[in-house]
């Protein structure tokens, strides 16, 4: 297994198209170490991507935050501006594994990864996120809910690689939020979960967007449980049609951990929730 | 053996190792180095046996590469003695009884260590919490808690 770091994104992303073997991108690496262990991986080629400047800060400007690809979970925790604007993405991020995941795992890595189930991902996708996508011969800017096409699937071209994570500049009166269901209370994968992000307007919200995990193959925007609640003040009736239309979006899968059933009455509850709470945090009073 | 070469740092010391690229830093610090204080209970994250810092944020050593290990520092339980002198926490787990096999006892003292580095005073949940990524079999918990929880008012003191 060759291990390369290299120092430009551009650099990464050469070597990674160049390998005619298998090859592996490695950030905080707590899914690929995983996946080499249980053997579902023999990678010719890993490529260490933690010694690009670019991707290792969060910065914030005038046009919103970008978190670089390698940037572990526990540092989003402890940056307090990227907190106060954005709660329920650091939440959700948060919610990723013990204190030892969080001191490795990453945001890109999470969506990456595929997993119907990520934390972060319909917490990024609600927020708006854009993935700012390197090439060998060209960057282009991607809305994060077009990275993920499956289980395990992503629409990056081979070489491609994730250098950034951005995210818009947060408009006063905003609020955002993320809740999942997991048997347990600590590392566990969601069996449903639910972001909310929204704009208030004199107590009514002005825009939203309503993002459930783990209730199909992908993340899902739930369009219609957005425009339910957008020009009120999240009012029983509102609340209800949201909840409907986050119910009749799920296409879950059946298993032990959760049924068709409970997945899908439970994403419209968590749903509810987490409206509730980015309303009071974008300043609504319930 | 084709290894590459590791310059890092071990508990303030510089260590020079050489590993094939695709072996665990906890092999390498097993195996190589001859610190056995972490240990692998699941080899994939789960138990946190494998604790260690690596650039003062707490890892677990199995999903990281040795190679990663290059420039960068790590801790390990190996580091809390000092002047032959055990570590207020490592003096609390004995008090306590807070072990019984001893397997995850390392792993949770590095754990504990980091927490107490950002939080003197932890609530029980907060301790709880910081230490969920540690499986204990045996002692079920409680006297660890207790353990730490002592342990953070001793070092308080100082």
């Amino acid at each position: 297994m060759r291990y390369e770091t290299p120092t430009t994104t551009k650099e990464a992303a050469t070597l990674l198209y160049k390998e005619k073997g298998q090859a592996h991108i490695l950030a905080g690496g707590t899914d690929l170490l995983v996946r080499m262990k249980m053997g579902m991986t023999e990678p010719t080629l890993v490529v260490d991507i933690k010694h690009i400047p670019a991707m290792q800060a969060i910065t914030k400007s005038a046009a919103g935050f970008k978190i670089g690809a390698t940037v572990c979970g526990a540092a989003m925790t402890e940056h307090a501006a990227l907190g106060k604007a954005w709660p329920g993405l650091v939440e959700a991020a948060n919610l990723i594994g013990s204190d030892q995941i969080q001191g490795r795992c990453t945001m890109v890595g999470n969506l990456c990864n595929g997993s119907p189930a990520a934390d972060s991902v319909p917490a990024m996708i609600a927020a708006g996120a854009k993935a700012i996508v390197v090439g060998k011969d060209k960057r282009r800017t991607v809305a994060v809910d077009k990275i993920v096409t499956g289980p395990g699937k992503t629409s990056l071209a081979k070489g491609e690689v994730i250098e950034a994570i951005t995210l818009p500049a947060r408009l006063p009166r905003s609020g955002d939020a993320y809740l999942r269901f997991t048997p347990r209370t600590e590392m566990d994968i969601a069996v449903v979960s639910a972001a909310v992000n929204l704009t208030l307007e004199r107590g009514v919200v002005k825009t939203a967007r309503v993002v459930l995990g783990a209730v199909a193959p992908t993340a899902v925007i739930v369009a219609k449980a957005a425009k339910a609640i957008i020009g009120t003040k999240l009012d029983d009736e509102a609340l209800e049609k949201l909840t409907a239309a986050c119910a009749a979006a799920c296409n879950p899968i059946d298993d032990k951990r959760g049924t068709i059933e409970y997945r899908t009455k439970v994403a419209g509850v968590l749903a509810k929730r987490a409206a509730k709470i980015a309303y009071q945090r974008a300043g609504g009073t319930l | 053996m084709t290894g590459v070469l590791v310059s890092t740092t071990i508990n303030g010391d510089a260590v020079q190792f050489a590993c094939p690229t695709d072996e665990t830093l906890l092999d390498s610090l097993r195996n190589r180095v001859g610190l056995t204080g972490a240990k692998e209970g699941c080899g994939t994250g789960d138990c946190g046996a494998c604790s260690i810092t690596l650039d003062g944020r707490l890892v677990c050593a199995c999903l990281v590469l040795g190679v990663e290990a290059n420039g960068r520092e790590i801790g390990t339980v190996e580091g809390l003695v000092e002047d032959g002198k055990l570590h207020p926490l490592q003096e609390k787990f004995i008090e306590h009884a807070a072990l019984q096999c001893g397997i995850c006892t390392p792993g949770f003292l590095v754990a504990a260590k980091t927490l107490l580095e950002k939080n003197p005073k932890p609530s029980e949940e907060q301790i709880r919490y910081a230490l969920a990524g540690n499986l204990c079999r045996c002692t079920g918990y409680d006297k660890i808690v207790r353990a730490v929880q002592a342990a953070a008012k001793e070092m308080r003191k100082k």
